[in-house]
């Protein structure tokens, strides 16, 4: 791979790759990244997902991240988010403050609950969000302060819990890919347990190792996460002329 | 003949219905179409001990800094483009809203709408097997009757005592109009409230016959069975999004969250903004702007 292409670059393909596969239901992104990640798939490999403006409309076309010039193509209220995410009909791309093993993730407050050492946002929709529709999730700091043995609060809820729960929510619950600076993970490991997918350019499996606060599965061989082809490369600047998406990665 | 009820009142006439203890119900989301002036006029009141429900923003924030929050239903507190709201935040960490009760966020519109529809819950997915089921114990679940038999989580209905809601048109009966891209729940919020304390705020107060000079009939979600006061608030909203009339006035929203930083800064946006009346903080907020382009021009 060429020495040219940006972390940040690699990262967006990674975050596309979530929705492969998923065909005509809402790309949901929550965050720069995460936005990109759903565009750049729509413009190339997965030309029917439908994308929103992240305020209430689903636009048409590859819209930059930031862009006001939308080509509307129907309404997404909250109200319809809700409907739909119930309905299954959605992946969203989320953000953690903390993940642990099995997926359970924490957006919600560092700390006791009942007294917060940081009070973050709040559970918000991340209940259900996890238990109705597949969820992805993009770390831009891969460190054991973020995948950690334990989350303080679950505000999107893991295999664990899910299996726990039982019946339909254990049957249907689809944590997809976690993507980070370092690597992408997923959950396809027998008990369903965090696995090591790719690991990014110039970052090896032990550095998402010690930077990973509980054990990996951790395939005999790991590949590196590939770069955009020309056409994937084509999307992202067109998606993200300003070049949001390089703040997003931590140097 | 007789005359219909006439419901145009001032945001204090508004609050002056309130009690403390109450549950109140705060339209609008997060950083965006919040019946500010309401909350303001609430903040110079005695009321306290207050329930509050809202998809929270400046408002949750405001009313946790004045000390007037006794259980807040919330399922986040933020001004959007400023992710975390800073008052809420600290009412968190220092343990001063006695009763903190965080749900989903789609658990808050099924409790408004159980509400609405005066049932004592509704069933959902959204919950179970979340911290939400571990910080508040009093939620239960229910079997369905069906062959299916799932566990579902039965979220407990809310009525509300009162409900603030900010639109942009309403004519002074309480036909009220959105004009902007969504109308977040304020409808269910008004509809789950006691009648009584039903109140609209608007931009414009407007002829019945001019209601859909501006939108479709698709933007009438609020009739005027669903209000008991209607209050003209030109940019009542503010800091918050008021689309297409106003967009979120960040450079005020930042300066509100660089005071809330420290107790001093706080007590002096405090006092120049919130200690007078709805007046007194829209010349604040129009001289407050002058100054800050007049610094503007002087460092250039």
């Amino acid at each position: 791979m060429s020495d040219s292409v940006a972390l940040a670059d690699v990262i967006a393909v990674a975050c596309a790759e979530a929705w492969r596969g998923d065909g005509e239901i809402f790309a949901s992104g929550m965050g720069v990244m995460q936005m990109l990640g759903a565009r750049v798939a729509r413009a190339t490999f997965e030309p029917d997902l439908m994308i929103s403006d992240g305020e209430a409309f689903y636009v048409s076309g590859d819209l930059p991240i930031g862009g006001t010039q939308k080509l509307v193509e129907g309404w997404i209220p909250f109200r319809s988010v809700f409907d739909t995410l119930a309905g299954g009909r959605r992946h969203v791309m989320m953000g953690a403050s903390q993940i642990d093993r099995y997926g359970n993730s924490n957006i919600a407050n560092i700390g006791p609950w009942a007294k917060p050492k940081s009070q973050l946002l709040g559970v918000r929709g991340g209940p259900g969000n996890t238990v109705n529709n597949a969820t992805s999730f993009f770390i831009p700091k891969h460190q054991t302060s973020v995948f950690v043995p334990n989350v303080d609060m679950v505000s999107g809820v893991g295999y664990d819990r899910a299996k726990k729960v039982g019946g339909f929510i254990a049957k249907r619950h689809d944590l997809r890919r976690v993507v980070t600076n370092l690597a992408v993970l997923d959950f396809n490991s027998p008990d369903n347990s965090m696995r090591l997918v790719s690991v990014h350019p110039g970052v090896s499996v032990d550095d998402v190792v010690a930077n990973t606060g509980f054990e990996l599965v951790i395939p005999a061989s790991v590949p590196v996460s590939r770069p955009p082809t020309p056409e994937e490369s084509a999307a992202i600047e067109t998606i993200d002329p300003k070049g949001l998406r390089h703040r997003e990665i931590p140097t | 003949m007789s005359e219909p009820r006439n419901k145009i009142i001032t945001e204090d006439q508004a609050v002056a219905t309130l009690r403390s203890g109450m549950t109140l119900g705060i339209g609008g989301w997060g950083s965006r179409r919040k019946p500010m002036s309401l909350v303001r006029s609430l903040l110079r009141s005695d009321i306290t001990d207050l329930t509050v429900v809202s998809y929270g923003g400046p408002d949750v924030g405001l009313l946790c800094a004045a000390g007037k929050v006794k259980k807040l239903i919330y399922a986040f507190v933020s001004l959007d483009s400023i992710p975390l709201e800073p008052h809420f935040r600290l009412a968190r960490q220092n343990a001063t809203i006695p009763e903190p009760t965080e749900w989903d966020e789609g658990m808050l519109q099924w409790a408004l709408f159980a509400g609405s529809l005066r049932l004592p819950f509704l069933p959902t997915r959204a919950g179970l097997g979340s911290g939400v089921m571990d910080v508040n114990p009093s939620l239960k679940t229910v079997n369905s009757p069906y062959a299916d038999g799932e566990e579902l989580l039965a979220v407990p209905a809310i009525r509300l005592d009162a409900a603030f809601v900010h639109m942009n048109r309403s004519d002074a009966r309480g036909n009220a109009q959105y004009l902007g891209p969504d109308v977040y729940f304020d409808d269910l919020f008004l509809a789950a409230c006691e009648p009584g304390r039903r109140f609209v705020s608007a931009e414009k107060i407007i002829p019945t016959e001019d209601l859909l000079k501006e939108g479709t009939f698709h933007t009438l979600k609020i009739n005027r069975s669903m209000v008991d006061g209607v209050i003209h608030a030109p940019n009542g909203a503010h800091f918050t999004t008021c689309e297409p009339d106003y967009g979120r006035d960040e450079s005020f929203q930042k300066a509100y969250v660089d005071a809330a930083r420290d107790p001093e800064a706080w007590k002096a946006f405090s006092d120049r903004f919130l200690s007078g009346d709805e007046a007194n903080y829209q010349s604040q907020v129009v001289a407050w702007r002058e100054e800050v382009k007049a610094a503007k021009e002087a460092a250039k």
